[in-house]
């Protein structure tokens, strides 16, 4: 039967088909989706874990244990993963095992635009990159055939537009696999010196027959047409399609790690001229000139940004869109916080003290954005922690300084940081913003949330008391309603000014969460109204100022969008806003 | 024939994912290749957002480049502008009349243009603008103007009527097909 499928629910359907049994992943935008559909499937268990360095060693164990494995992660999960990915390597697999990772050209949700390719080349692990939903699922399949063929975990690579886009995928039946017999084998699987001297010279071995296998291997496929050759990889490919069509050949790569130099050779010579095509770094690119090859490719084709259709035509034949626009300037529309987030209100109080925001990976992260505009910086998962430890060591900030982190991105690498600054006799305030959820990738459950990705309760983890734990004097972690204003300016004040570690949890539900109560839109009492624009700094998408009949502009709420936080009415002075 | 290019463009949050999966659905139904490309994460975040539906023999890229679509689909006038270069010459534009000011229109950095519509069709551009929301609303609930805007548009969508017809049907809710299948004949009716 044919489904129209997202890219990732083709590989969670693949993951079925290929009786995959055990996948551990941590959510991380496009990749999240794989692991939601593959949760779906009873005959999988499927789990969230606190990060990628925990998933992807779950998985490794799962696969050691005997049974077919995977994980997922977003190109920058793949860093924190990268000390198992690395040992993969060296131990090999038990059960088949695949690492999904989904990079973001054009960093549509990301923080950088890294590309994932090098991963596979430093690491010495294979690597396929489909194109469509329907080569998802059929790459998730010879993956896990490889993977136990040549005893290693094999990296699928994916790309935002793989992943969400959509196509007709055909539907199979699943195939259940037994447990393999787990055999201890210490020399394969402990990887100290000795061992992993041992150890290195099979991958060596197993990396030069990849390479030979990426001959004649069916992730790669020559169409014969033109004079013109065109070598790519994943979605590029169907660019490429689109301007070229069948005017061309093409050697479409799907296995992008290891290249075989016989097949680029043989390719190259049944045509006059290349043109290399791929996203992000020029890696087969290098690859082809390394082998003496003359290629077009990021000399002309950009390193930045998400390639088309359109960017190929303009590139590489000079042709330019026709349309048609308007002269008038239109206001960019930037994403912003919900209507009715609880972390409206910790910007808010944040830019009222002036003090600086060291932010971190999440929703929030929009709370650098006017007119709240109050984070001074975003790095990375955790670094708004660890980071502002360093910081505050060399200036001694801590009476102005705060971190910024969410409940889930605690969990997954804040804590560590915490440990740092108490361990170490820092003095920093951290606030958590516990929405009760993990907001950004779309409301994954987490350690703190109390239920498990297949919705089944969970022990219940208490944030006070892993701080507690972690060293943070108890009466230096206060928690507050980010609802209440005054209060949380008064509690977040007193902890600046204490000569500890501290910590202030926001909680708050994410307000889109089912369960959360939404009240009535609120009103603006246009007679108290004075239009002195304090509600504008909250930057709540559902406030404009709007000229009355008096010609005086006044506060006015959307009735479609307000879901009656209330946030407006403890703010306003004159007791304007009204339920 | 021709791969027919589709966008849905409008603010996140507004329901665009469900319109393109019915017009996937009433893609596949009519047995077509069909690629839809849908935007995840941060710019869900009540930002400007897009959806490519591109259905054919043969579909090739998932997404639509400047000058190639053949219909925008807006859910609101601003984001009708804004993606206009997008269209192709001789296409149409379908759009909501609904206005939702973006931050710099909130904080005042910059005006919400008047008469969009009006300089769209100055242009030379086949425009349609309806208030989708309104019918949507008359039918039961404000929540199927997606459906009433696809209605709006069924007659350039290249989809035999009952097809589409059918599509909606099959992806929206159950307990609100009937709202959903009353916006759209509605919708349909006020263009025919």
């Amino acid at each position: 039967m044919k489904k129209i499928m997202l890219g990732n629910e083709a590989v969670a359907r693949g993951l079925y088909e290929a009786g995959v049994s055990f996948v551990s992943s941590y959510p991380g935008t496009p990749s999240t989706e794989i692991t939601e559909f593959a949760a779906k499937y009873d005959e999988i268990y499927a789990e969230w874990a606190p990060n990628e360095k925990v998933a992807l060693e779950a998985a490794l164990g799962a696969s050691v244990g005997g049974a077919r494995s995977f994980c997922a992660m977003k190109h920058v999960g793949l860093n924190v993963a990268a000390d198992p990915l690395f040992i993969t390597a060296y131990t090999g697999v038990g059960g088949g095992f695949v690492i999904g990772v989904a990079d973001d050209p054009g960093m549509h949700s990301s923080q950088n635009e890294q590309d994932s390719r090098h991963y596979a080349e430093a690491a010495k692990l294979p690597m396929a990159e489909p194109a469509d939903s329907a080569e998802c699922k059929e790459f998730v399949r010879l993956c896990y055939e490889y993977s136990e063929k040549f005893d290693t975990p094999f990296i699928l690579r994916l790309t935002t537009r793989v992943s969400h886009s959509s196509n007709p995928v055909e539907t199979l039946e699943r195939s259940e696999l037994p447990l393999k017999e787990y055999v201890k084998d210490a020399a394969k699987h402990v990887m100290m010196p000795a061992n992993a001297r041992r150890r290195h010279v099979v991958v060596e071995k197993r990396l030069a027959d990849l390479e030979e296998f990426a001959y004649s291997c069916p992730f790669n496929k020559i169409e014969k047409g033109g004079n013109l050759g065109i070598i790519t990889a994943g979605n590029c490919y169907n660019y490429a399609k689109e301007v070229f069509g069948d005017s061309a050949s093409y050697l479409k790569l799907g296995l992008v790690y290891p290249l075989s130099e016989k097949l680029i050779r043989e390719f190259a010579e049944s045509v006059e001229q290349i043109i290399v095509i791929e996203e992000l770094d020029g890696f087969i690119e290098r690859f082809c000139r390394s082998m003496g090859l003359k290629v077009t490719g990021k000399d002309v084709l950009p390193l930045c940004g998400e390639y088309s259709q359109s960017l190929l035509r303009e590139k590489l034949l000079g042709e330019e869109p026709q349309n048609t626009a308007l002269g008038d300037d239109i206001p960019a529309r930037p994403p912003v916080l919900c209507p009715g987030c609880p972390h409206r209100g910790v910007f808010y109080v944040l830019k009222k003290m002036g003090v600086t925001v060291s932010g971190d990976i999440g929703c929030y992260t929009l709370g650098a954005v006017p007119p709240l505009a109050a984070m001074d910086s975003t790095y990375c998962m955790g670094a708004s922690i660890s980071a502002l430890h360093g910081f505050n060591k060399v200036r001694g900030d801590e009476d102005r300084s705060v971190a910024v982190i969410g409940d889930s991105t605690f969990m997954h690498s804040g804590m560590t940081g915490l440990v740092n600054i108490v361990y170490n006799g820092g003095k920093s305030t951290v606030i958590i913003l516990d929405n009760r959820i993990t907001g950004m990738t779309g409301h994954q459950q987490n350690p703190l949330t109390g239920l498990t990705l297949k919705n089944t309760p969970a022990p219940y983890i208490c944030l006070e008391d892993i701080c507690a734990g972690l060293g943070v004097a108890r009466e230096h972690i206060r928690v507050v309603d980010p609802a209440k204003l005054k209060e949380l300016e008064q509690v977040i004040g007193e902890e600046l000014s204490a000569d500890c570690p501290s910590v202030v949890i926001c909680r708050r539900p994410c307000a889109l969460l089912k369960g959360v109560e939404r009240h009535p839109a609120l009103r603006v009492n246009t007679e108290k109204c004075r239009g002195c624009t304090s509600c504008m700094k909250i930057g709540c998408p559902c406030i404009s100022m709007v000229r009355g009949e008096d010609g005086k502009k006044k506060a006015a709420v959307d009735p479609l969008m307000c879901v009656g936080c209330g946030l407006c009415k403890e703010l306003c002075a004159f007791g304007a806003f009204e339920d | 024939m021709k791969t027919k290019n589709i966008m849905i463009v409008g603010v996140g949050g507004q329901g665009s994912l469900l319109a393109s999966r019915i017009l996937g659905a009433a893609a596949l139904g009519s047995g077509y290749d069909v690629k839809v490309s849908e935007v995840h994460g941060m710019s869900q975040r009540g930002g400007s957002v897009v959806t490519y539906v591109r259905y054919g023999e043969n579909v090739a890229s998932p997404v639509i480049c400047e000058g190639e679509a053949d219909v925008i689909l807006s859910f609101e006038k601003l984001e009708a502008a804004r993606w206009l270069p997008y269209l192709r010459i001789g296409g149409t534009v379908v759009t909501g009349t609904q206005e939702i000011n973006p931050m710099p229109v909130i904080t005042g950095a910059a005006q919400y243009p008047d008469a969009l519509c009006e300089k769209i069709k100055a242009l030379g551009v086949d425009i349609i603008s309806e208030d989708a929301v309104a019918i949507a609303e008359k039918a039961g609930s404000e929540k199927a103007a997606n459906v009433a805007l696809i209605g709006l548009a069924a007659h350039v969508l290249g989809f035999d009527a009952a097809a589409l017809r059918d599509a909606v049907a099959a992806c929206v809710p159950a307990k609100a097909r009937d709202i959903n299948l009353r916006a759209f004949d509605a919708a349909t009716e006020k263009v025919g």
